[in-house]
């Protein structure tokens, strides 16, 4: 179970935490949605350790991360598979020695056989040819990179898995693999997850509660049918807005199928 | 009201100064604890630190060369020009020999080195952290300073020293060469010149100040780089104090220990 109870941070003047109170039950899915730059990934981090709170505690597993020691801390975060925005892959290291050191068991890690075996499992399950492996990040696009930053995080099989904007920057196509893909895992390896993102269609498609993160406090959590009839005008601003998004992103990609078929109004 | 102004702005400022300085010695005496305790886990630094002495060894031998071979030819160049007519030859060889134990081959091969390896290190640390990669290797529960910081740093203090060890040497026979073919200065000559001036001392004090130089051109740069915030202008002003850091660093310490070590023998 991850729980936040009166969190608060802030950065120099801004406030981008206050007060937060954020639940997260066994083996649940929880998505954090809020417009960009409003703090998400912040929360995030907190729960893994990487920043720590002006105020308020983190509880993960029932360890107050805050007060926890380096090496309790090393122990908690090999629970836990952080999928990273931007997939921060090492790019000195090829595609298999990425994943490989997602196996955060130092016997495991050493062993060579198993961690072949391993990489191969947390390939095919982001659905890529073993061939990818050998390649380097810098030769990948950017959907392959995300499927990768997942693998790396499956690896050492972990108990939480933190999601930070697994589908920004990708194509819709690539978002809906991606979507499925959490979707799946959550399936077949029953993992707690907490899933950021500002994509109101994913958050609804794969969580099973929705929390919205905005003015720096949490203002809604419940289900897709809760969130959707709330009645609070910001969570209903956020989700037009999001809607509307979503029309003008589907006219884009007529527009280009269009032009891909030589039909575009534009010539 | 302006003077008033004034003294509230000169007050904001040192105690911004000051705020900033704690800060930065606070995270400087935590990567300096870490990486004291990074020292146990060998399994994980020692692979790496062989990678990284290969990768800067002998990636700084060609230009560590070069510009000790330019020491140390322009050194007799300019000891012909000094002494010509004036004292025995066989002075050049003492002088340029001294000149490139003592001083040419070490703080030559510092700033370089400084621009060199401070620069990459500054670099290569600072994208990573833009990157989030160093955050990655945190959530994986590694450490970074054990992952990344100590086989840098331990890879400068192997590889640092015996460049400069080598621009040494070089830097006197180009040195030699040169005096030959300007100013007929014979092998027996040089020799006897250069030992008539040569104490053992000598080759410790210049080994002492390439482990210092070492230090600052390694520690240095890894912690700027690792503390890097805002992105790729991040990494390019990080990158610029890093080396300038390390330069200074070198000409503070070259002072400090040539007034510690020779300053006390008459």
């Amino acid at each position: 179970m991850i729980e936040l109870k009166k969190v608060s941070k802030r950065f120099v003047d801004n406030v981008v935490l206050d007060g937060v109170d954020f639940l997260v039950n066994e083996g649940e899915t929880v998505a954090l949605l809020g417009p960009s730059g409003v703090g998400k990934s912040v929360l995030l981090k907190h729960i893994i350790g990487l920043i720590k709170p002006d105020a308020g505690e983190v509880w993960v597993d029932g360890l107050l991360v805050a007060a926890l020691g380096r090496k309790e801390l090393a122990e908690l975060r090999s629970h836990i598979g952080y999928v990273f925005q931007n997939g921060a892959l090492f790019d000195s290291m090829d595609v298999f020695e990425n994943i490989r050191l997602g196996i955060t068991d130092e016997k495991l890690y050493n062993d060579k056989e198993y961690c072949v075996q391993r990489v191969t499992e947390c390939l095919r399950l982001v659905n890529l040819q073993d061939e990818v492996g050998r390649k380097l990040p810098s030769e990948l696009s950017g959907g392959m990179r995300k499927r990768v930053g997942i693998a790396r995080a499956i690896a050492g099989k972990p108990t939480y898995l933190l999601y930070d904007e697994p589908t920004s920057g990708l194509d819709p196509v690539n978002a809906d693999v991606i979507d499925s893909l959490i979707e799946r895992l959550q399936q077949e390896i029953g993992v707690t997850s907490v899933v950021v993102t500002h994509d109101v269609r994913g958050a609804f498609r794969v969580a099973d509660r929705i929390a919205l993160l905005a003015q720096a406090k949490i203002r809604a959590v419940g289900t897709a049918e809760e969130i959707i009839a709330s009645r609070d005008p910001l969570v209903q601003q956020f989700l037009e807005r999001d809607l509307e998004g979503a029309i003008l992103q589907a006219n884009e990609e007529t527009r280009q199928e269009d032009e891909a078929r030589g039909k575009s109004k534009w010539t | 009201m302006k003077a008033f102004s004034a003294a509230l702005d000169l007050r904001r400022y040192v105690g911004r100064w000051t705020l900033h300085s704690a800060i930065h010695a606070g995270r400087f005496a935590y990567m300096i604890m870490d990486l004291v305790r990074g020292i146990l886990e060998w399994r994980v630094w020692f692979p790496r630190m062989m990678q990284q002495t290969m990768a800067i060894g002998y990636g700084s031998l060609f230009i560590v060369l070069l510009v000790a071979g330019f020491a140390g030819a322009v050194t007799s160049l300019q000891a012909g020009y000094q002494f010509t007519g004036q004292l025995p030859l066989y002075v050049a060889g003492g002088i340029i020999s001294e000149s490139m134990i003592l001083e040419l081959g070490p703080v030559l091969t510092g700033l370089i080195l400084a621009g060199r390896i401070g620069a990459r290190y500054a670099a290569e640390l600072g994208s990573m952290r833009v990157t989030e990669q160093i955050d990655a290797l945190e959530s994986l529960g590694r450490s970074p300073v054990t992952h990344l910081l100590l086989p840098r740093i331990l890879a400068g203090l192997i590889a640092i020293p015996v460049l400069v060890m080598l621009a040494n040497a070089f830097g006197i026979a180009v040195g030699y060469i040169t005096a030959q073919s300007s100013l007929g200065l014979t092998y027996a000559d040089f020799e006897f010149g250069a030992r008539y001036f040569f104490k053992p001392l000598d080759l410790w004090y210049s080994l002492i100040k390439s482990f210092a130089f070492a230090i600052a051109v390694t520690v240095i740069p890894c912690y700027i780089g690792f503390n890097t915030q805002q992105g790729a202008e991040g990494v390019g002003r990080a990158t610029t104090q890093a080396v300038v850091a390390a330069s200074v660093t070198i000409l503070m310490l070259d002072t400090i220990l040539t007034k510690l070590i020779l300053g006390t023998v008459h």
